[in-house]
């Protein structure tokens, strides 16, 4: 199309530059084309698997009955999922105070070399491998308290999700106008009053994004739960004893003898995978008439 | 970092002075006590993201010490891993680990780069969400589904691609290994570019659509074609950033451990072929730290997370300082 | 205290009244809840009889499955109230304990299939000698056409396939049978392998977990394995008849592992490899799987529970061994596992009794 300048007045070697360049650009436009291709080709085989392996197994028991002992047909995985939401709410409630509150220090504060510090160090604690925490964790929560425990997976998950909010929490700080800032002090409000006032009601939809973002992601996550949460085979709502957690149900099923285990890791990755990404469109949803990209 | 509220502060802040015989920090040096008292805290919650830093890394040193008496910086080269013998050198996991990372870059570096040209230039506005969303949500897969997905779908794929390579091309040094396993080197570094595609593709978008527009315009205008102004405006404007993604995909390649344990091949041995089953670091702490049966094995296990630890650390220092003017936050929620 | 100790011997007796065989019911002192954690081997059963167990008693038992290791580690560290084993403790673990000796007390017993996958040739067909496996996993023979195999199998057509070793990759029981196994089969393998849950292994594939190596085996034509009869005969995988130890072919079975399981002269602290049993009949690579309890308790509610668990466990949970692949306690195995339950104490006092 740019090269439509050009197409009248070429002719002899001039054209058949012309034509070179357009065969280029042809070739571009197809391997770049490929490369797309490819990319959402094997996101939606991976998807389609998962889901036709597991839809099947999926129904109303699956998803409120206990387990049921090996080799038995049946039974569902309802004390993971209720241990799962349970271990990242707890997880949540110490990751988010964390992560805004020094996202607010990073951003509000910002001639301290304390708060780029911080920041730094958060993009950098993104990159822990997850099973490096799960050791952590255990050797933190688990050895001190003499138990495996709820409450150390919530703390491994907090690790987890700390960096993702502060991240997130500081981007959103960042996009609120200086001009709001200033007008509330300017009417005499202190600042502490500004920043809760003004500052986290204007950008509570990013946050809550990121913290959105930051539990689908711990959701996820095996290793960490392997020396922390343990997983529990019976009903269990108190965070100081060992709790079930879906993706470490997954994992020993789908190490598992039976062919009915097997059949129960992909049902639970499917759950876990609807969970997943439904958050994160809704998310994306819920964020669309805010940022216009 | 433009405009940030600090203009209100500076009239008195740069004026270092002692409030109750302390020196303040120009920031915290305010009128209302209220400030006073929500600046300590929020400073407060800031130092618990260093303590917990520097705990992991306390912990890290602490149970791998034993370890690092014995063996000292030789574990990095030892090839021997033999827990009947109490034996451990960790340089085959090394190897593996760094030549399956830089395989799957190989193979999703083109790949996840064209996607976002693709994306950000080719496409029309409206039709952009509509590509990139599906690539995003990839990038939000629990790792151990794509390990299961892997094991049984992609494994016995790249069994009959190396079987075939081996007879053809089995003069190849690269193609003369165990073709027939299926699981090994090319397995998980083809599980692994599946899995970091997705990150370096969308953040790649997101710096290319930072190109100014008007470049690639004037190009256009000048008679340039598509493809010209991306490849000689575009991506040289781009480059740093790319390169930090690119990097960014390296870090979570290394760190990856579910998927790589599951078609890795997680044998201990040095690899010789791209068809050799062998171990990453990741893998070898997730399948062996359950089992080690004696403090020293263990404190070996930790050791090898202690540099894995400082390898995924320094290949983050590195991104984030190609991308620090860049970021825009979707790194951290993208790993 | 006496209190206590009497209702104890007072449920006992109603027990022994009421026409029931066990010295022992269901925890009387209060406690809902106990923590175990080990072996993966036999998680399925356990699975099965904690299950019971809490209709029967109201206690509920969590046993995870992470392995032997980390079984014996969290009983060390006191995170756990029971711990789960197919290998023994050594010298240097019981030195580490926080509380004292441990007991093993065995459950069940279980075998291990050499699984192969050799196009046109069944299960059952092939057959191996300890010798020739040993040198397999030695890496020592390379080709299914090797003559030695060949002579041992007249019958069947081998093919020219390289053999493929598949191993555990992870730490496991499983692994410590069948290394113990080819340790008291091979001198060479014994001075350069040795045995534990994992090792230095001379060649090839490691496949995590059981399902890891199952799957290896199934999908590497030439490739050969060792995995737990339950697996074997879940996911029809071909096995290997193997020579014992008295020279007969036998194929893996629970009745072989059960001979192998019930020999005459078990010590009294049940701490045995069964592997390479003398019996005719027995299949070799066979193990007891353990419990681990501390012999000296803290807290007496918890030992009551414990101990009760552990009696129930080798009597009336015994029937949910069979259906699940694993081979019953029998006779001089099951009197020492008594007797080693009974030796559980609180205060010097034991529990039960």
């Amino acid at each position: 199309m740019a090269g439509n300048t050009l197409y009248g007045a070429g002719t002899g070697a001039s054209r058949q530059h012309y034509l070179y360049r357009k065969g280029i650009e042809w070739l571009a436009w197809i391997g770049m084309l490929f490369c797309t291709g490819v990319t959402v080709f094997i996101l939606l085989m991976i998807l389609g698997y998962v889901l036709y392996q597991g839809a099947s197994y999926i129904n109303w028991e699956f998803l409120t009955a206990l387990p049921l002992p090996a080799g038995e047909t049946g039974g569902g995985i309802a004390n993971a999922l209720v241990g799962s939401a349970m271990v990242v709410v707890v997880a949540t409630l110490m990751a988010v105070p964390i992560g805004v509150g020094a996202a607010i220090f990073v951003n509000e504060f910002p001639s301290a070399q304390l708060g780029r510090f911080v920041r730094f160090l958060a993009e950098v604690l993104t990159g822990v491998p997850s099973i490096v925490v799960g050791l952590f964790a255990y050797a933190l929560v688990v050895r001190p308290l003499g138990s495996f425990s709820g409450l150390s997976g919530s703390v491994a998950y907090a690790f987890i999700m700390i960096p993702i909010i502060l991240i997130t929490a500081h981007e959103a700080f960042r996009l609120v106008p200086v001009s709001l800032r200033e007008a509330s002090l300017a009417l005499g409000i202190p600042k502490w009053r500004t920043i809760l006032w003004v500052v986290l009601p204007v950008s509570s939809r990013a946050l809550l994004t990121g913290v959105v973002l930051a539990i689908a992601r711990a959701l996820g996550e095996a290793a960490p739960m392997l020396f922390t949460a343990f997983g529990n085979p019976f009903w269990n709502l108190n965070l100081k004893k060992p709790i079930a957690t879906v993706p470490l149900l997954i994992y020993t099923y789908a190490t598992g003898p039976y062919e009915d285990w097997h059949r129960k890791a992909w049902a639970a990755s499917f759950v876990l995978l609807m969970v997943v990404l439904v958050t994160s469109v809704l998310t994306r949803v819920f964020l669309r008439g805010k940022s216009n990209e | 970092m433009q405009g940030e509220p600090q203009v209100i502060n500076r009239p008195l802040g740069r004026l270092l002075t002692r409030a109750s015989g302390k020196l303040v920090h120009p920031d915290a040096q305010v009128i209302n006590l209220g400030d006073r008292f929500f600046y300590t805290l929020t400073r407060g919650l800031a130092f618990c993201v260093i303590f917990l830093v520097i705990l992991l890394v306390l912990d890290l040193f602490r149970g791998s010490w034993e370890a690092i008496r014995q063996f000292g910086l030789k574990f990095l080269v030892g090839t021997t891993w033999d827990p009947v013998a109490r034996q451990f050198g960790t340089l085959p996991t090394i190897v593996g680990t760094i030549v399956k990372a830089f395989i799957a870059l190989l193979l999703a570096v083109p790949i996840s780069i064209g996607s976002a040209i693709f994306i950000s230039f080719y496409t029309p506005k409206w039709l952009r969400p509509v590509i990139s969303y599906p690539i995003e949500l990839l990038a939000g897969i629990p790792s151990i589904i794509f390990g299961l997905w892997g094991l049984f779908v992609m494994v016995p794929v790249i069994r009959v691609l190396q079987v075939w390579l081996k007879a053809n091309f089995g003069w190849f040094p690269l193609f003369n290994g165990p073709a027939v396993y299926g699981v090994g080197v090319l397995a998980g570094s083809a599980i692994l570019a599946i899995m970091i595609t997705p990150i370096i593709a969308a953040i790649s978008r997101d710096i290319l659509l930072t190109v100014p527009r008007t470049q690639i315009e004037g190009m256009l205008a000048l008679g340039a074609t598509k493809w010209e102004a991306i490849w000689k405006v575009a991506l040289p404007y781009a480059r740093t950033g790319l390169l930090g993604a690119v990097i960014l995909g390296l870090g979570r390649a290394i760190g990856e451990t579910m998927a790589v344990t599951m078609v890795g091949g997680n044998s201990f041995d040095l690899i010789h072929s791209l068809f050799d089953p062998v171990h990453s670091m990741a893998s070898q702490i997730a399948s062996e730290f359950a089992e080690a049966t004696y403090s020293l094995y263990v404190s070996s296990l930790i050791y090898v997370g202690l540099v894995l630890f400082g390898i995924t650390i320094i290949i983050s220092l590195l991104a984030q300082l190609l991308l620090w003017r860049l970021s825009k936050g979707r790194i951290a929620i993208l790993e | 205290m006496k209190v206590k100790g009497f209702s104890i011997v007072a449920a006992a007796a109603v027990l022994l009244l009421s026409g029931a065989m066990a010295m022992a019911g269901c925890p009387t002192k209060g406690v809902k809840e106990l923590t175990g954690a080990g072996a993966t081997f036999p998680y399925p059963l356990y699975s099965k009889m904690f299950s019971e167990y809490n209709k029967l008693c109201n206690v509920k038992v969590n046993y995870q499955s992470i392995g032997s290791g980390g079984g014996i580690r969290q009983l060390q560290e006191l995170t756990v109230d029971f711990g789960g084993s197919v290998g023994i403790m050594d010298e240097k673990q019981k030195a580490e304990t926080k509380a004292g000796p441990v007991l093993h007390i065995p459950t069940v017993a279980g075998a291990e299939a050499i699984v192969y996958n050799l196009p046109g040739i069944q299960r059952g067909q092939l057959k191996l000698t300890p010798e020739l496996l040993a040198d397999i996993y030695l890496k020592k023979i390379n080709n299914w056409n090797d003559n030695r195999i060949k002579a041992l199998n007249s019958g069947l057509k081998l093919p020219d396939l390289t053999i493929a070793v598949v191993h555990r990759s992870d730490g496991s029981g499983t692994t410590f049978i069948f290394t113990n196994y080819l340790s008291k089969v091979s001198q060479e393998w014994k001075d350069k392998v040795g045995f534990a849950t994992s090792v230095n292994w001379p060649g090839d594939v490691g496949g995590k977990g059981n399902e890891g190596v199952a799957n290896s085996v199934q999908q590497i034509p030439g490739a050969i394995g060792y995995v737990e009869l339950a697996y074997a005969k879940q996911n029809n995988m071909a096995w290997a008849q193997l020579r014992n130890k008295a020279g007969t072919y036998v194929e893996p079975s629970l009745e072989g592992a059960a001979l192998a399981a019930d020999q005459p002269n078990l010590p009294d602290n049940m701490e045995v490899m069964v592997t390479d049993s003398a019996n005719s009949k027995a299949y070799p690579i066979t193990g007891f799987t353990w419990l681990l309890v501390y012999e000296n308790q803290r807290d007496e509610a918890k030992a009551d529970a414990v101990a009760n668990l552990a009696w129930w466990m080798i009597h009336e949970g015994q029937q949910y061994a069979l259906p699940l692949e694993y081979a019953p306690l029998k006779g001089a195995a099951l009197k020492k596992a008594e007797s080693l339950v009974k030796r559980i104490k609180v205060n010097g006092r034991p529990v039960l009794n």
